[in-house]
């Protein structure tokens, strides 16, 4: 009965690149490889495909499971699927790892063909224009001229709009879910405490530690830590935990109270199956997005040569990447007469609102998705 | 689909008010319509004139109405002013039937001659003979236009057709044109206390 509506088993594929891709810090990739995994069939104009744009953590295992027995399904699983709001008989959807990633796209925790070892701090910072230009040249590869959607949140929402406004003829209409134009100081300061906990863990070796047969794990686990407490709300948190106490005080530092024991709960399993390299760059990939920058920071003009249709999403309770930040890109869509709607969802969640099956959320997302023609 | 249902009786019944306004706004204009409810006067004014408009509205279900009705719609709360619309970005802006429910009536009405060229404001006239009555009679008037209860009506700054002239003279606001209907016919004898709903074409004077 549950599984009625799952994209069912999926496998992830590899597409390989020899043709080099110069990324915006003038360093090129002679060559590269995109894991990705699609859902659904491509029709045969190829109009009918989707680009999912993954966050800071997420991979290109957006929907479905490995194996019948596999615990969790893909990180959107709720969102994609037949009859689900992204429905997979009408839509061909593409989940895509992010260069630099650490899920078999080329990384840093992947081999360098030149050296016949692992990238380390050796692997380029990639941008996320780097990433849509990556993105592009897997459309080519699977032959998809132009996309039906392109749909991301948080970090996959600056894709989405770095998507309109270097492939205005590729992309129909844009989701841009939970995003912001750029991020703000308090923001970037998230990541830097985030990577300064990776950086001066002993076991970091300046990004190497592939080589010392060990893994920056406290750094991750602390930057990972820090991250969950600004994706959720004080509200969210105060409804989940509380002060509740696992026991009674102990008068100690270990886990006493239940939230310290998500915390580390959480950061544990993180550090256990992400890389620290990948985090680095993931965060100053975020710290460096800013399509207004070269404008004078006028975003309206950035977005002069967009043509997609859009819909912005943002909730309430979003401090990481507020409603007030959405605002700014619909204005900057509205400048430009472009075709948007906008919706602020009241959620109580956070940012992780933007990946929570929320019924009024979803029918947005629903209502948007049936709309598009194929 | 009983969306679809709705959506197409709203677009089919005719409403002598939403074709007053269409007879106040060009084709092929830029249209702003604030408290645009589930879309059904931009929905009319597309379909009969290719305008290019927009929808504010606050509201989760008629937001997702306009969706359906493949209305671009901006869910956020008048009351805050049109901080995300540039100035004369719009040819008409337009507050029908929303005017009495706002708390900040000249700030929203000062934003509106900010954003569009012209605007069109519609209200429900306090002046109409009915509300005189039920006045005379010892209570507050509930008619179809104005349903609600004193405890319950979301209506905070009812205004008679006087009352808004006065306050357009105040803020230097040029009325281009007025139309007071009653049961969809115009009033154009004694307005005041014969008409029960007021619409108006307006701009700034300077």
């Amino acid at each position: 009965m549950q599984e009625n509506n799952s994209v069912g088993i999926v496998a992830a594929q590899i597409a390989h690149f020899s043709e080099p891709l110069t990324l915006k810090s003038g360093v090129v990739l002679p060559q590269f490889d995109l894991v990705y995994e699609t859902y659904g069939t491509l029709n045969a104009d190829k109009s009918n495909a989707v680009m999912i744009c993954h966050a800071l953590s997420g991979t290109h295992h957006v929907a479905g499971k490995y194996s019948e027995d596999d615990k969790y399904p893909g990180w959107w699983d709720n969102l994609i699927g037949p009859n689900k709001p992204l429905d997979t008989n009408k839509f061909f959807v593409i989940g895509v790892n992010n260069l630099g990633g650490c899920h078999g796209s080329s990384g840093p925790n992947t081999i360098n063909p030149k050296t016949k070892k692992p990238w380390g701090s050796k692997f380029p910072i990639v941008t996320v224009e780097d990433w849509v230009n990556a993105q592009a040249r897997l459309a080519d590869y699977l032959g998809i001229k132009q996309l039906a959607a392109v749909v991301g949140g948080s970090l996959g929402g600056m894709q989405t709009l770095q998507w309109t406004i270097t492939y205005p003829e590729r992309i129909r209409h844009a989701l841009v879910i939970a995003a912001a134009p750029n991020l703000t100081a308090q923001n970037m300061a998230f990541n830097e405490v985030a990577r300064q906990a990776i950086i001066t863990d002993p076991e970091f070796h300046g990004g190497d530690y592939y080589a010392h047969k060990t893994v920056p794990h406290r750094g991750l686990r602390i930057a990972r830590m820090l991250g969950h407490i600004t994706y959720l709300s004080d509200d969210a948190m105060g409804a989940k935990f509380g002060r509740k106490l696992q026991d009674t005080i102990k008068y100690s530092f270990d886990v006493e109270f239940e939230m310290e024991s998500y915390l580390r709960y959480q950061g544990d399993k993180f550090a256990g199956e992400f890389d620290a390299n990948t985090y680095l760059r993931m965060t100053r990939s975020l710290d460096y997005y800013d399509p207004a920058l070269n404008f004078g920071g006028d975003l309206s003009k950035a977005l002069a040569n967009v043509k997609a249709q859009f819909l912005v999403v943002s909730f309430t309770s979003d401090w990481r990447f507020s409603p007030a930040r959405s605002r700014e890109i619909v204005k900057a869509l509205l400048d430009n007469e472009l075709t948007v709607s906008y919706a602020e969802v009241t959620a109580a969640h956070g940012h992780d609102a933007f990946l929570m099956p929320d019924a009024h959320y979803h029918q947005i997302l629903r209502t948007y998705l049936s709309n598009i023609q194929v | 689909m009983t969306n679809n249902v709705n959506i197409t009786n709203s677009v089919t019944k005719f409403r002598q008010d939403f074709a007053i306004i269409a007879g106040w706004v060009s084709f092929g204009t830029k249209i702003l319509d604030l408290g645009c409810g589930d879309g059904a006067l931009l929905t009319y004014l597309r379909d009969s004139l290719e305008v290019k408009g927009y929808g504010v509205e606050k509201d989760d279900v008629n937001w997702l109405a306009c969706q359906q009705a493949r209305i671009n719609v901006i869910q956020m709360d008048l009351e805050d002013g049109l901080s995300g619309f540039e100035d004369q970005s719009f040819d008409t802006v337009i507050l029908s039937q929303t005017l009495q429910a706002m708390h900040h009536t000249e700030e929203i009405v000062q934003e509106m001659l900010r954003v569009g060229r012209e605007i069109i404001v519609t209200f429900p006239n306090f002046g109409y003979w009915r509300n005189r009555i039920q006045i005379t009679g010892g209570r507050m008037p509930v008619s179809k236009i104005l349903p609600y209860q004193w405890f319950d009506t979301p209506n905070v700054h009812l205004c008679t057709i006087e009352d808004f002239e006065i306050f357009c003279k105040k803020y230097k606001i040029l009325i281009l044109e007025r139309s007071v209907i009653t049961e969809g016919k115009s009033v154009n004898f004694m307005p005041n206390l014969l008409g029960s709903l007021a619409m108006y074409r307006l701009k700034s004077i300077v």
